[in-house]
């Protein structure tokens, strides 16, 4: 009976903190004038922290996956001696997957973790309360602002990982293992559709981003004001964020290639 | 005198524990009222039921004759930019400068120039006396000195109700003395009302106009700093003085201390 009651105390917490972070979510795009009255002042200064200060990570991760691809298509397709496909199969990969979901991961735990933290610590040490005595609204002026820097910077960092992964494959195939350069660009041009790939892959890494950026917020505004509650919360969005890509990344798949 | 605030019958819970229990209080403008008492007897929840950010299960809490609970989101701001409030550590924004801090309400309520900004700002600043540390960030600033910035960011639009929670929390004697003081002369400078939280007796018996001694959730007792220094009330008695028994007991209830030793023959 009490295992019963724990698991039903459990479900309904579940609920209603899933509840809560949707208004929370529904509040802040309800608030979000400042932060485009506001651009250059509030919203400018969260892309360059979401944005700006994860490029290092998304461009080396970005170029040694592109190579890892290359190495490992260029084994298999060569098998079948089509190896100069090596392009198309290193583009299509990042274009359609890789590059929004890793891209997304990398940054739930580089600027997602970074967000939750902060703004985890602004409550614990009153700063959101003093905001709100000094009648600012902190969803308008805290929040909205992190949150469309987020949802910029995820798209602009999945190109960047795109666009470096492409790098790294011909870095790895064409001067490396000398594949032919022609057939290398000529095939990826032909094999990438913009409607059916980059498209696609854009707007997965906005979706991503809305939800990197709106489960990193909450759990940062909903954190207990100890230090063991932002530690908890830090961890939460960076296993909430991970779980939401790959679980979105499923759903947006079977809708956008259904046909393929 | 008139009362910039009043709390009438006020009754509140955190889910189903009870923090106030039928609180009345006044607070008379122009005047600087303590609220004193043991950690956890209430005393913060009633600055956050002035501020609007609780509302009380029964009762009103009127300022400015306005019933604080009983506003639209507007007018709760609206109120709100009417009053200043010093935080237990400041609660300075720790991304913007001393400056950034001071300057942060007149930039998002007022149109005001850059320029008169920069003047008011130091003003504020000047009225604390940190006007060198204007550049300084709240990380490279003393307990002391945060509290102070903090104390300037609180009166950066002149409030007509200024609060303060646990005001000397961690400060050594010089910045207890210069917080103290400066309560004092802001309050009567800028003509406004102030309310302090606040358990130390003795730093604030020597400025406040009024206190109220709260336990458990009640005011056990009220009046003038000498009312309270010569009461002989034995709970105030005991605060005042720091006794270390008394009404409040050292001991925290427990079972018998013989019988959590285990000795022979020890009675329950």
């Amino acid at each position: 009976m009490k295992g019963l009651r724990g698991i039903g105390n459990h479900v309904v917490g579940g609920v209603w903190r899933l509840g809560y972070a949707t208004r929370f979510f529904l509040v802040t795009l309800l608030r979000s004038a400042t932060s485009f009255r506001r651009f250059r002042g509030l919203t400018f200064r969260e892309i360059y922290f979401a944005g700006v200060l994860s490029l290092i990570i998304i461009i080396v991760s970005g170029l040694f996956v592109g190579m890892v691809l290359a190495l490992q298509g260029y084994e298999t397709l060569q098998r079948y001696g089509s190896s100069e496909a090596v392009g198309t199969l290193v583009a299509l990969s990042l274009v359609r997957e890789l590059g929004p979901v890793v891209a997304a991961l990398l940054f739930a735990s580089r600027a997602g973790s970074a967000m939750t933290a902060e703004i985890g610590l602004m409550k614990a040490t009153e700063q959101i309360s003093a905001m709100e005595m000094m009648a600012v609204d902190p969803i308008a002026r805290v929040i909205g602002p992190r949150f469309w820097g987020g949802v910029i910077s995820m798209p602009l960092l999945a190109a960047i990982f795109s666009a470096m992964g492409v790098f790294g494959g011909y870095l790895i195939a064409v001067v490396l293992i000398g594949v032919d350069e022609g057939a290398f660009w000529s095939q990826m041009q032909n094999a990438v559709d913009f409607r059916e790939d980059i498209v696609n892959g854009v707007i997965k890494s906005v979706v991503f981003g809305v939800a990197v950026t709106a489960i990193s917020l909450f759990e940062g505004y909903d954190a207990p004001p100890t230090a063991e509650g932002v530690s908890r919360a830090t961890t939460r969005t960076v296993v909430t964020s991970s779980l939401a890509i790959l679980g979105l990344d499923f759903i947006l798949t079977a809708f956008m290639f259904k046909g393929v | 005198m008139e009362n910039l605030v009043e709390i009438k019958d006020v009754n509140f819970a955190y889910d189903v524990r009870p923090v106030l229990k039928g609180i009345n209080m006044t607070v008379p403008r122009g005047k600087i009222v303590a609220i004193m008492g043991l950690s956890g007897c209430g005393k913060t929840t009633i600055l956050r039921m002035i501020a609007g950010v609780l509302r009380p299960k029964t009762g009103t809490v009127k300022v400015a004759g306005r019933v604080m609970h009983q506003l639209d989101h507007e007018a709760l701001y609206a109120m709100r930019r009417k009053m200043g409030m010093l935080y237990q550590f400041g609660a300075l924004f720790t991304d913007l400068s001393a400056f950034d801090n001071v300057a942060f309400q007149m930039r998002e309520h007022t149109s005001l120039p850059e320029p008169m900004i920069q003047d008011l700002v130091m003003m504020k600043l000047h009225a604390v006396g940190l006007r060198g540390a204007q550049h300084m960030m709240p990380s490279e600033l003393s307990g002391g000195m945060a509290r102070r910035v903090a104390l300037a960011r609180a009166i950066a639009l002149d409030p007509t109700l200024i609060m303060y929670d646990e005001p000397f929390t961690g400060l050594d004697p010089i910045s207890m003395g210069v917080i103290s003081n400066l309560t004092r002369s802001l309050n009567d400078a800028l003509g406004a009302t102030s309310i302090i939280v606040t358990h130390d007796v003795q730093e604030s018996l020597k400025i406040v106009d009024y206190v109220y001694f709260m336990s458990d959730g009640m005011v056990v007792a009220q009046g003038t700093p000498d009312d309270i220094r010569n009461s002989k009330a034995p709970f105030v008695h005991q605060f005042v003085w720091g006794e270390m028994d008394g009404p409040m007991p050292f001991h925290y209830p427990g079972a018998p201390y013989a019988a959590d030793l285990e000795l022979e023959g020890a009675r329950a």
